[in-house]
């Protein structure tokens, strides 16, 4: 085992006899230049484009009592405030893959979004849960604050970099699962969630709770 | 303006083409540049290059090099051979090279260079226009042999679709990958008759060697001309 | 692992045995034998039209939106090369940051090896069956056919490879494993191979079919094996990009997670990945992002696996790290836009290059990390040199000058036969301008009784190729050089 790690670096040093350092230029846009409302409104139009589903809400608990029924994921942490009523909440406490597979919904709220990409991402922190839970059941409500969308994807993987830091596990989302691999012809649904729901909520105060 | 330019006529046309290279002088004169012909020429190495045979490429260069060194210009009328001295020489030769790469100017490139200056040709016939990958995507000639063309009176210039396409010549490659090759050429021939053109025109011999040869094989009435021979043209 | 299966591919495309075939075949034919079956097929040629012609147009639209993709391009290759240049010390750092995560790091010098450590690692958890996420270096490795020596079924989880491996195929594509095949191909395998009767050839039919067959072995896994996109050495963090969720089902649900990836996939630092995410999606599937990108470290508890394993695969990658022409090939992050583009590729198929790495990409990366020329020497000269692939590719690998390099290695190692008889012949010819004219002269004379009209229709020995489809003017009555000296003279 650890002949092999000696003679790998030994081939690499090897190799690597005849080289000078490289530095890196980094003159591409790392920070966006749009305007608050612009970034929500490109946000949107993308994330709908990849066949999300957008809902804007100044009260994301009736926004989401409309949409859900049946049996919903939630974890302990998501505040009152979040919680629609009239569906079964149920709170994640270690289920397993199958036990939730029986369940319909997943609610969450995220740690940032990129309106660039029309992209969600979590990272395990308040409100969001392990990452099965966003994963095994069928549709995926997510509450997104408008304050966490940023622009560019530079600055998505900034806003992840504490957590990354930390070695909390993240997943990026851009729209329900979806494949190509017929003839090139995107399908959406395919293991991931057939339907991800967004709830745009613009009430900074809700989810106080900081990310790092 | 630039009084005296050196010819490579590049041996293909030397060889197979000498209409191209007659063009292309007559071209020259006719803007009043003085063409100086040196006679010790041959081949620029290219295609032992492209094909992996380094040492004739290399001998090939260094004898272009001892050719045309001193030369402030020298023009061909051959897109891949400009690319392959401006850009392989340094590569293959070091300090041999002498400064000869940055001198040696595609026809398209030097005729656009010289600024808006009128080239006098007439045309009669439908013309398309195939960008050939040298041209376009090495030595990146941009659109200087279209706004030539479209300088030309009496020619009505057609667009080629999908004119981006490699032809399918690629040196040996013609005869080594004959079939795919082939297939290439006949994709681009199509294309080349779909637009009604009387003749399909481009920078290099080369690529109009393999696209004239087919349209021939074909039997088709459109005819591959070289760039130099329409700017030529005062009939 | 390339070195093993070549008997394989001169069985399957000569009819007689190797050595034989070899001896009678003394040129190499391989590649253009192999891509005439390709040409002839003309529904995997419309298949491929299709597709690629789509991807090719959403990439370009995807790509004109981002207004610096040529510093982003920049930097990538950068990062990558930065990263190359020192890579004994970025990979020491990676496994420094894995450890300290508590995943589990482990270094194989070749598939041999690299196959050992998974199989041996899956054993130990007494599963016999594993799910994978769609991994090229664990199709380069062979590893599905090493799981199954040692009895352990692999299920691979994306929908392209889960139809290549249910028809007994080979991927055709880097990121469309099964871009070969067309909706009703498809319909035809599933409903064998899922005994579904019921399917039509509507994809959205077929998808929801793969997903019901797949469900279950997700839910019951206990271990996964991934490739990585990307791993990050200054936080541990291994990055997978997949549309599906069965890249996040694999790296999620199982106890026991094994990736194997290539020491060349880590990228430096955390931020790298702002430029990354940017520039793969949009090259490879036409995408602004895709829909699922995994990033982790090591273990997390309550979230996960309990047990993560990182193979380092070197397979050839060193070979390739030492050629200071062919170095920057490493820097590719598999995103195939140089296969949509490359005309060769779109008329032959993947399955003509016989190395998991179609295209162009392949045919610089099988030859530098078997050591060998691919395919008897003949992959690198499976190109136009058009430049079409360089022009698409996101980390700026100039893969045109390196198929040269590579052309270069394959005349240096063996004789071209009667091709590099006939060139080298040439090249005495052109490198004296007396046998040159004189050459001209003679060939003048000896065309005559093969000229019709003026032309040739038929070429002696290696030119024959050039008869299929192209007449040649013959040499005229006078040269430019003759025309030249006649002008001069009269003057
Ligand atoms: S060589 Fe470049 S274009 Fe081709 S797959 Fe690799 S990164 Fe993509």
């Amino acid at each position: 085992m650890s002949a092999a790690r000696d003679e790998l670096l030994a081939r690499i040093r090897a190799a690597l006899a005849d080289v000078e350092p490289v530095a890196v230029t980094r003159a591409y846009r790392e920070v966006g230049t749009l305007d608050r409302a612009s970034v929500v409104e490109r946000f949107v139009e993308r994330i709908e484009d990849y066949g999300a589903t957008v809902i804007r809400s100044s009260d994301p608990a009736v926004a989401v009592a409309a949409l859900l029924s049946g049996r919903v994921v939630i974890v302990h942490e998501l505040p009152a405030s979040l919680r629609p009523s009239g569906v079964e909440l149920i709170e994640d406490d270690g289920l397993t893959a199958l036990q939730l597979d029986e369940i319909d919904a997943a609610l969450t709220t995220c740690a940032a979004a990129c309106a660039e990409t029309g992209s969600i991402a979590l990272d395990g922190g308040p409100g969001q849960g392990r990452r099965a839970l966003t994963l095994v059941p069928d549709l995926h409500v997510c509450i997104v604050r408008v304050a966490d969308i940023v622009e560019t994807v530079p600055e998505l993987i900034d806003r992840l970099a504490p957590s990354a830091r930390e070695g909390r596990p993240i997943v990026i989302v851009s729209g329900p699962s979806a494949t190509s691999d017929i003839e090139l012809a995107r399908v959406e649904g395919v293991h991931g969630p057939r339907r991800l729901v967004v709830v745009l909520h613009d009430c900074p105060t809700v989810m106080s709770i900081p990310q790092t | 303006m630039i009084g005296r330019a050196a010819l490579f006529v590049t041996c293909l046309a030397d060889t197979l083409y000498p209409s191209v290279g007659i063009a292309t002088v007559t071209v020259l004169e006719r803007l009043g540049v003085s063409v100086s012909f040196p006679r010790e020429q041959t081949c620029c190495g290219q295609m032992h290059f492209n094909s992996g045979y380094v040492d004739e490429a290399r001998q090939l260069g260094q004898r272009f090099v001892d050719v045309f060194a001193g030369e402030p210009v020298v023009v061909t009328p051959s897109a891949s051979c400009a690319a392959h001295v401006r850009h392989q020489y340094a590569e293959l030769l070091g300090d041999d090279a002498r400064g000869v790469p940055e001198s040696v100017v595609e026809l398209s490139q030097f005729v656009s260079g010289l600024g808006a200056v009128a080239i006098g040709a007439r045309f009669r016939g439908t013309v398309t226009y195939h960008p050939t990958c040298h041209s376009l995507r090495v030595l990146r000639v941009g659109d200087s042999p279209l706004r030539l063309l479209r300088e030309v009176e009496g020619l009505g210039l057609v667009e080629l679709p999908d004119a981006d396409e490699c032809c399918g010549f690629g040196g040996t490659f013609a005869v080594k990958n004959a079939a795919v090759s082939s297939a290439m050429l006949a994709d681009k021939l199509d294309a080349i008759e779909s637009t009604g053109a009387d003749v399909v025109c481009a920078c290099d011999s080369s690529c109009l060697m393999h696209i004239g040869g087919g349209l021939r094989r074909r039997g088709s009435r459109v005819r591959a001309v070289h760039l130099a021979e329409i700017l030529a043209g005062a009939s | 692992m390339v070195r093993a299966c070549a008997p394989f591919i001169w069985r399957k495309f000569l009819p007689v045995p190797p050595s034989r075939a070899a001896a009678r075949d003394a040129a190499p034919v391989v590649f253009p034998q192999a891509a005439r079956a390709g040409l002839a097929n003309a529904q995997l040629r419309a298949n491929l039209n299709a597709a690629t012609t789509t991807i090719r147009e959403k990439r370009a639209q995807v790509v004109a939106e981002v207004g610096d993709w040529e510093e982003l391009r920049d930097a990538a290759a950068a990062i990558k090369d930065s990263a190359l240049h020192r890579l004994d010390t970025v990979l020491l750092e990676l496994e420094a940051t894995v450890t300290k995560a508590r995943g589990i790091v482990h270094w194989a010098r070749d598939a041999a090896e690299a196959n050992r450590i998974v199989v041996d690692l899956v054993r130990a958890t007494g599963a016999d069956e594993v799910v994978k996420v769609k991994s090229l270096a664990t199709d380069e490795i062979r590893l599905n056919e090493a799981l199954e020596a040692g009895g352990i079924r692999p299920i691979e989880t994306d929908l392209a490879e889960l139809i290549v491996q249910l028809a007994g195929e080979r991927a055709s594509h880097l990121l469309v494993p099964a871009i070969h095949k067309n909706r009703t191909e498809i319909r035809d395998l599933l409903r064998v191979a899922l005994d579904r009767p019921d399917l039509t050839d509507e994809p959205t039919e077929l998808t929801a079919a793969a997903r019901l067959h797949l469900r279950a072995a997700f839910l019951r896994a206990r271990v996964a094996i991934s490739g990585a996109n990307f791993a990050v050495a200054e936080t541990g963090t291994i990055c997978v990009v997949e549309s599906e969720g069965n890249g996040r089902m694999c790296t999620t649900l199982p106890e026991t997670l094994i990736t194997v990836m290539g020491i060349e996939k880590v990228v430096p630092e955390w931020r790298d990945l702002g430029v990354f995410l940017q520039l793969l999606p949009r090259s490879a599937t036409g995408e602004r992002m895709n829909p699922y990108t995994s990033l982790w470290a090591g273990v997390r508890a309550g979230d996960g696996p309990s047990a993560f394993h990182l193979v380092l695969l070197d397979n050839g990658r060193t070979r390739a790290l030492a050629d200071d022409v062919g170095r920057p090939a490493l820097r590719c992050i598999r995103c195939s836009a140089c296969v949509n583009v490359c005309p060769v590729y779109r008329r032959v198929g993947g399955h003509a290059y016989h190395t998991v790495y179609a295209g162009p990409i392949g045919a610089i990366l099988q030859p530098q990390l078997s050591g060998e020329s691919g395919q008897a020497g003949s992959l690198p000269f499976a190109s136009s040199l058009c430049g079409a692939c360089a022009d698409v590719c996101p980390v700026k690998i100039d893969i045109p000058r390196i198929l040269v390099r590579e052309r270069a290695r394959a005349v240096a190692a063996e004789r071209q036969g009667l091709e590099g008889a006939t060139l080298r012949r040439l090249g005495r010819i052109l490198s004296d301008r007396r046998r040159y004219e004189r050459a001209q002269r003679l060939t003048r004379v000896l065309q005559r009784p093969a000229l019709r009209d003026g032309h040739l229709r038929w070429f002696p020995g290696p030119l024959g190729g050039w008869g299929e489809s192209r007449d040649l003017p013959g040499v005229p009555a006078q040269t430019f050089r003759e025309w030249w000296e006649a002008r001069e003279r009269g003057a």
